[in-house]
């Protein structure tokens, strides 16, 4: 069973098309990555999905309603933590998933019986009747957490979910996800962090200018994708070295600024090279998503 | 700082039973955030409904007033009173429905929130505009109540100024609401009370009567809603039945239901680009 389909998805402003057929299902109980640089139409997705714009072509199914067309009864099922908080600073902590329960058709008294659980479940007990602008960078992310799931969805949405937050912070975010999708439910999540990816996600796409470039679980990507081994290599004589001993034995030779990232499967070649030539560094780490999305997005600058 | 012990699994809620709504019932839940948050700075928020009808009210009413010999079978202070209190409703439901919708549109993200819920661009404006008529109208009333101690409330017949305040206030949020999602940049929405509202009072019988005007002038103030509520506010609080009612509440009618018609259909498409 599907929590997400979405077919051939296009959607353009202007002259300019910011999603160009895009097709992808998530699974009910996935975590599901979307990665791109940015203006890659990640945002625009995700709007679709929830039927806050008209795509121009394609077909979109959430929780097994029709998008746009059920789009108010499907946003009913699912949850949403948008990339900006958007916590209402005029009310307390409590008062905020109160006042956004009522929106899903619950009662007062309902809404107040979920509070106790919600906030326990963000971590913000000792909080409730705190005022928005005394929260942490951390506790407003995790209340718009909360917030999200006072109508217990099915599937939730994440746009960039821990951009911003110290790492104790994000840890804790990542705790809780983990823990939504464990109870059986479904996560789709945008983010830049591919460690977040890592740790989060069962399948991530990549998407870039618009059009998906790779699909598949994290691990898979990066065996099917990219060499296993990294040596990154920077010194004064680094060009000079890439042309006349990097390049016969690697793989593949990236350079950004002043480093090379020299990708290969067997490093022992490359490090003999390297050790002699001593007025070089050199760092040999395994190959991650990020070297993945370097390699399938560029390594411009997007905006 | 240490993070408290956090619960293993998110609450499943066997409460959390989500009940589809009724168009009305969305627009309520919409006016009904403003109104939560209104409450809890009521006295401050009154105190900004007064403060400036009151001040004309003194300087014009009572100072000016003075040296003026009655109009319309009225002293001056009555006349004015009751244009101030229509012109106040003016005030108070185009700042709502520019600055008050606009700050929880582009600033407080508040409408994002709720679009994220089962809620849709016309929930939200249909009920940004209930609550900023209704806030207008709140307005009214508290100077009708401040005119009763002052006997310039004459009859009964000025209880059907409630309607007419509520009426008059969703013509003006609905027509500020229009300017809000037409409106490219927040700096502009200062103009709307300098070019269009100050000059709409000048010229709609809040201070001296519309009669006074050049003609062409005296055309234009009958084409817009201004002096409609004046003239139907004015004649209740003397206990007339006012002049050509049914044109008046047609005009402020027909203001009200065009502009929220246009508001919905500007702002839904900003809304879902």
């Amino acid at each position: 069973m599907h929590a997400l389909t979405v077919e051939l998805l296009r959607k353009s402003y202007g002259a300019q098309e910011v999603v160009k057929g895009i097709s992808f299902n998530v699974a009910a109980g996935e975590c599901f990555g979307l990665l791109g640089p940015n203006g890659a139409g990640k945002t625009t997705t995700l709007r679709c999905c929830l039927g806050h714009v008209e795509p121009d072509s394609g077909a979109i199914r959430l929780s097994e309603l029709e998008i746009p067309r059920d789009a108010r009864a499907a946003r009913a099922r699912v949850g949403v933590v948008t990339q900006f908080d958007n916590l209402d600073v005029h009310f307390t902590v409590a008062e905020n998933l109160v006042v956004y329960g009522r929106y899903f058709g619950l009662r007062e008294r309902e809404c107040r019986a979920l509070v106790p659980r919600l906030l326990e479940f963000a971590g913000l007990t000792e909080k409730g009747d705190a005022k928005i602008e005394t929260l942490s960078g951390g506790m407003k992310r995790r209340l718009m957490i909360a917030r999200s799931l006072v109508n217990d969805p099915e599937v939730l949405f994440l746009d960039e979910p821990t951009t911003g937050l110290d790492p104790q912070a994000r840890h804790l975010i990542w705790d809780r996800l983990k823990s939504f999708v464990a109870g059986g439910r479904t996560i789709v999540l945008t983010t830049h962090f591919m460690d977040e990816v890592q740790r989060l996600c069962d399948r991530v796409a990549i998407i870039d200018r618009g059009a998906l470039v790779a699909i598949d679980s994290p691990a898979a990507m990066i065996t099917r994708e990219i060499e296993s081994v990294v040596i990154e290599v920077h010194g004064a004589s680094m060009p000079q070295w890439v042309e006349r001993h990097g390049r016969p034995v690697a793989a593949r030779i990236e350079i950004a600024g002043d480093t090379a990232f020299c990708y290969c499967r067997d490093p022992q070649p490359l490090l003999r090279t390297l050790d002699a030539t001593r007025s070089l560094r050199a760092v040999q780490r395994d190959a991650n998503l990020e070297d993945v999305f370097l390699k399938l997005t560029g390594r411009d600058l997007r905006d | 700082m240490i993070e408290p012990a956090v619960a293993a699994a998110p609450p499943r809620s066997t409460l959390a039973v989500c009940r589809t709504l009724s168009f009305p019932m969305r627009c309520l839940l919409v006016a009904r955030r403003n109104y939560i948050v209104w409450r809890k700075l009521l006295l401050v928020a009154l105190l900004g409904h007064l403060a400036e009808p009151l001040i004309w009210l003194a300087c014009i009413g009572l100072g000016l007033g003075s040296l003026l010999p009655p109009i319309e079978d009225m002293s001056y202070l009555q006349f004015l009173t009751a244009g101030m209190l229509a012109n106040s409703v003016m005030n108070t439901a185009s700042a709502e429905a520019i600055y008050g919708a606009s700050s929880r549109w582009k600033f407080r993200r508040v409408w994002e929130a709720i679009l994220n819920a089962p809620m849709g661009p016309a929930d939200i404006v249909t009920g940004e505009w209930l609550w900023a008529g209704t806030k207008g109208a709140v307005t009214g009333l508290v100077i009708l109540l401040v005119m009763l101690p002052f006997g310039l409330i004459q009859s009964p017949l000025a209880l059907f100024i409630v309607p007419v305040v509520l009426l008059a206030g969703l013509s003006f949020a609905g027509i500020a609401m229009v300017f809000t999602g037409l409106s490219p940049r927040e700096d502009l929405y200062t103009y709307y009370f300098s070019l269009a509202l100050l000059p709409l009072m000048s010229i709609s019988g809040v201070f001296f009567p519309v009669g006074r005007l050049p003609e062409a002038l005296q055309i234009v103030a009958h084409v817009l809603p201004l002096s409609h509520a004046v003239d139907l506010v004015r004649a209740l609080s003397v206990g007339k039945v006012p002049a050509s009612v049914l044109l008046h509440v047609t005009v402020l009618l027909v203001y009200a239901t065009v502009s929220i018609v246009i508001a919905v259909a500007v702002i839904s498409r900003r809304l879902t680009r």
